[in-house]
């Protein structure tokens, strides 16, 4: 991998100065942040830094008061979930999200989109990453572990041939043991697909991530390459408390 | 096994009745019920796919219903005054009257269903207040309607010769219609579960009843599912009223009101957004209604509200509840 990208790489995501309202409270404040193509981007923060809220914004389910969402230049502010989603995005929200009276494999088949026949294809690699969502393919989605949980939103977000991938929180909740399962199910997907990802979990951070966003108050105040930030001991101690 | 527990309790709570009746009235009694109960069904399963999918507390349903009972109403009079359908000993032609009224009571509940869902239903989703508030108003417009077309008195429905009287097996008399509505909501049952579970529609209305968002952002338009689950819903509810009034042999503009009570109250015994619990709920109100009307009648209507009280405190969530 080259430490540095060519400067003038596109973005695939472009967030500009965002504004989101969560009824009466104005909880994003001027969130800016790019995705490069082909790099894993976090975002950082504290609780209630506006991480999730701008996760929802892009995808859909939050409507911005002001600011500009970009995919792939296109602006996709405005458009319904159901529309930005099929541009190409995959959205592993915070706690999954999965179907728990589905079994596994209508999880995965209710996520396969019919504009995209390759979906069906894509099924003997997702199970090669995630052996155990095979295993329990014909089990109600519920009974599964909280590991196997995440493995299957993450499954069901890259079941369709998405160019970008929004992961909240993956490791929450998770044993030390199964978060590094879930880090090198996604260094392999890095190849393959952007991820803009939250994570609380620094360790899983900056073992995925190439470039970071720190959010505060719902504004974004710092951002760069993650490797810098590793060795920034005042500012993560500032922003993030580590 | 989990699942077929309280259906299994359910059962055997039904054979206590027994005690205080001889066999015959207790057989008459159980047909009656689980007639009333499938019929309860066919209203009650609409309410909990329009409420599980989006949250949507839908209190025209029962005006629907009338709808369907009075479209259906016209035909068969129609037929029967024209051809003698319904008089003639002929059980295709009478098969034919009643499958021609329920065919043109759940188009017709088609269209106001999706008219409702637009005009009517779209402006206030997520708001439950103003949903109570304007379907109970729509409803108020929707029997009016009735009123001004068909005229505010009860009439007289036109039942098939082939489905009045009764059968005599061993001694016992068996109603004929309810055996027809029994056998109906038995097979619209299995038609629902099948459509849920082996089409792709009913794979995204399932995902959708458990969580709406997620549906969304999996890119699925879940606006355009849920207008045709109401569409369909309002079909089921003009069946529903095809059928009672056929087997109470009469129709009336207000009688959507009081089967909506009903109906309300099995889904919320069978659990928000499940068809097999608003299966199981119809049939134990069905059931204890007629049991308790026949044994303490001043009792009938407050059984149905002790056993929701009841349900509701063993399992908050209904007896199906997706827990929600």
């Amino acid at each position: 991998m080259p430490p540095e990208p060519p400067p003038a790489a596109p973005a695939l995501l472009e967030v500009e100065d965002l504004h989101t309202y969560i009824g009466q409270h104005h909880i994003l404040q001027g969130v800016s942040l790019r995705a490069r193509r082909d790099a894993v981007t976090v975002i950082l923060g504290r609780n209630g830094a506006g991480k999730t809220t701008t996760m929802r914004t892009i995808v859909g389910l939050l409507r911005p008061r002001a600011g500009a969402i970009r995919f792939e230049g296109r602006p996709i502010h405005g458009l319904p979930p159901y529309e930005i989603v099929r541009l190409g995005i995959g959205f592993v929200p915070e706690g999954q999200g999965i179907f728990a009276t589905l079994t596994v494999d209508e999880n995965l088949r209710v996520a396969m989109l019919d504009e995209n026949p390759e979906s069906r294809d894509r099924l003997p690699r997702i199970f090669a990453l995630f052996p155990a969502l095979e295993r329990f393919r014909q089990a109600r989605a519920g009974t599964l572990s909280g590991g196997q949980k995440q493995m299957l939103s993450i499954a069901r977000a890259f079941v369709n041939p998405n160019r970008l991938l929004l992961i909240d929180e993956p490791s929450k909740g998770l044993a030390p043991i199964i978060v590094e399962h879930l880090v090198a199910a996604l260094q392999e997907m890095k190849s393959q697909v952007t991820v803009l990802l939250v994570e609380q979990n620094f360790a899983m951070a900056s073992a995925l991530g190439d470039d970071f966003y720190l959010l505060d108050d719902g504004r974004t105040v710092h951002h760069g390459r993650m490797v810098d930030l590793v060795h920034d001991h005042a500012l993560k101690k500032r922003y993030l408390g580590v | 096994m989990r699942r077929a527990a309280p259906i299994l309790a359910t059962a055997a709570l039904f054979l206590l009745p027994l005690a205080f009746m001889d066999a015959r009235t207790y057989v008459t009694l159980t047909v009656a019920g689980l007639a009333m109960g499938m019929l309860i069904f066919l209203v009650a399963a609409g309410l909990t796919l329009i409420f599980g999918l989006m949250d949507v507390l839908n209190f025209a349903h029962g005006a629907v219903f009338s709808w369907g009972a009075y479209v259906g109403f016209s035909v068969a009079l129609l037929l029967n005054q024209r051809w003698g359908w319904a008089a003639a000993p002929s059980v295709p032609l009478n098969v034919l009257l009643l499958a021609a009224s329920i065919l043109a009571a759940m188009v017709v509940a088609v269209g106001l269903g999706i008219l409702l869902e637009r005009v009517i239903v779209r402006p206030v989703y997520g708001r439950h207040m103003f949903q109570i508030l304007i379907t109970l108003g729509a409803t108020i417009v929707i029997e009016e309607l009735i009123r001004m077309i068909w005229g505010p008195n009860d009439q007289v429905m036109p039942v098939p010769l082939t489905f009045q009287g009764s059968w005599d097996v061993a001694d016992v008399i068996v109603l004929r219609f309810p055996v027809v509505a029994i056998v109906l909501g038995v097979l619209v049952y299995l038609g629902i579960t099948l459509l849920l579970t082996r089409t792709r529609v009913g794979l995204i209305v399932r995902a959708g009843v458990e969580n709406g968002e997620m549906i969304q952002v999996l890119g699925h338009n879940i606006y355009r599912y849920f207008t045709r689950v109401f569409a369909a819903g309002s079909a089921l509810a003009a069946l529903g009223g095809v059928m009672w009034a056929m087997f109470s042999q009469s129709v009336r503009p207000a009688m959507g009101g009081e089967q909506l009570i009903f109906a309300f109250i099995v889904v919320i015994i069978g659990g928000l957004g499940s068809v097999t619990g608003s299966l199981l709920g119809a049939l134990i109100v069905g059931l204890s209604y007629n049991y308790v009307a026949f044994l303490v009648p001043k009792a009938a209507i407050g059984i149905n509200m002790a056993i929701m009280v009841l349900i509701l405190l063993l399992r908050p969530t209904g007896l199906f509840g997706a827990g929600k």
